[in-house]
């Protein structure tokens, strides 16, 4: 009883500070400022998206380019998560008795009309994800919208079919490969131009599909990283081996 | 244009109230989940919808009011005017998907907790106390 | 405009109601596709906030990632708030069958 005081008092409380605290900030007021003369941050990366990167999508170029640290440690925090996860759900063969060696995820299979549909659906969900890395700079989208929407497509077939399996060793050598080419991207521009992750000077013209230097080339390592990674989380939690009651 | 301008601002109380207010009352709602429940897998419901309300409520912040996605198409490549605010964009982007990997990392303990000790109730765990 | 001001409105309130239905439900099925609901209303509210990168990012994550996530872990624990251990489990399963 004393407990569920507390806690409405508390939650009052930190309502009325979080929403009074807004008031500062009204709703749709202009903070950005004249993008000529930029005065400050987010008009300094509009203006130079355009200008000096040619990459018509300004997140793009601010996740990739002139926050392109950050996102390296944002593909290191999807990495660990999936590494820990595995390590944690990992069951030794012998805690286990006598089970059959194909792990049974469902017990009935699915009706036929999911079963085509699947079938159809699968190709044109893959085509639907490597076209959204692929074009990251040049519409709304980037590697990890486009890894999302490929596992989403391998989500599919796990639930759908019984024996449908993925490599994987293919898998895991694709996700290492790639996240170690993000990082020799980065060397590259340390080693050539001064900097980690500075982007060449030829840029190209805005709105090409070969435009904005190396973010491209980044965003499709990126798209391959998290798709893989995200396959094979689904396909660890899809494999735990049910206990004999 | 100008009717807008004025229709904006007569309802801007409103406004300001249906997005601010439903961000804060969904890290509130998310919040109470959290501290009062006591099943396993409702604390970590709570956690995610805590996240969705905090990731709202940054990019309602970067809202600017008549102006644009900041995307340059063909056609718009001088429009650097009149375009919404990128930087919050940015931010949630990255706080998304590491919002997404926590609670994979969190069920994955939930999985683990019940195995060992066939219970999902927070108030059972004695033998994790000190 | 004035479409605009109410669709935010409108989203805003069947959020918040997806919210409440999400912690307030005790089988925990419905409450996870309540989440997966809140995930999808707040995709269209971040695309009404001129933001398309974001609203692609959440609908891809938060609908069908999330939700699977939460679903084989209820698969792999307990169904119910009220029936949470192994014991009940079985007590209630002998219950029914004497």
């Amino acid at each position: 009883m004393l407990k569920k005081i507390f806690v409405w008092f508390l939650l009052a409380v930190l309502g009325i500070a979080l929403y009074a605290s807004f008031g500062r900030a009204p709703f749709g007021e202009n903070r950005v400022g004249p993008t000529d003369n930029p005065a400050t941050v987010s008009a300094f990366y509009l203006k130079n998206s355009a200008e000096k990167l040619q990459t018509a999508n300004s997140v793009t170029a601010i996740v990739v380019n002139f926050r392109g640290f950050d996102t390296l440690g944002e593909v290191t925090v999807l990495f660990l998560a999936a590494t820990g996860l595995a390590s944690i759900l990992y069951r030794k063969e012998d805690e286990d008795e006598e089970g059959e060696h194909l792990p049974v995820r469902i017990n009935l299979p699915a009706s036929s009309i999911v079963r085509t549909g699947a079938k159809i659906l699968f190709p044109l969900i893959l085509l639907l994800g490597i076209y959204i890395f692929v074009h990251g700079h040049l519409t709304p989208g980037g590697g990890f919208q486009g890894g999302s929407v490929i596992a989403t497509g391998f989500l599919l077939m796990f639930i759908t079919y019984r024996r449908f399996g993925t490599n994987h060793k293919v898998m895991v050598w694709l996700e290492s490969l790639s996240g170690l080419a993000f990082v020799l991207t980065g060397l590259y521009g340390l080693i050539k131009y001064g900097s980690f992750l500075q982007n060449t000077p030829d840029v190209g013209h805005l709105n090409d599909l070969v435009s904005g230097g190396l973010i491209p080339l980044i965003y499709i390592f990126i798209g391959i990283k998290v798709s893989t990674e995200l396959t094979n989380v689904l396909d660890t939690l899809m494999n735990i081996k049910p206990k004999k009651r | 244009m100008k009717e807008f301008q004025e229709i904006f601002l007569r309802y801007h109380a409103l406004l300001q109230a249906a997005v601010y207010g439903s961000a804060v009352l969904l890290i509130l709602i998310g919040l109470y989940a959290v501290l009062m429940k006591k099943h396993l897998v409702k604390i970590v419901i709570g956690l995610s919808i805590i996240e969705s309300g905090v990731n709202l409520l940054f990019v309602a912040v970067g809202y600017i009011s008549n102006h644009t996605a900041p995307i340059f198409s063909p056609g718009y490549e001088h429009a650097a005017d009149k375009m919404v605010d990128p930087v919050p964009q940015a931010l949630v982007l990255t706080a998304i998907v590491i919002g997404f990997a926590t609670t994979a990392l969190a069920l994955s303990l939930v999985i683990r907790l019940y195995r060992h000790h066939k219970t999902a109730n927070i108030e059972q765990l004695k033998s994790l106390r000190w | 405009m004035t479409t605009f001001i109410l669709f935010l409105v409108v989203m805003g309130i069947i959020l918040i109601a997806a919210a409440l239905y999400a912690v307030i439900q005790k089988d925990l099925l419905y409450a996870v596709l309540a989440t997966g609901v809140v995930s999808l209303v707040l995709s269209v509210f971040f695309y009404l906030l001129q933001a398309p990168d974001v609203a692609i990012t959440e609908a891809a994550i938060g609908i069908a990632l999330t939700t699977i996530i939460f679903i084989i872990t209820i698969r792999n624990t307990t169904r119910d708030e009220d029936i949470y251990s192994e014991d009940l489990i079985n007590r209630f399963k002998n219950k029914k069958d004497a």
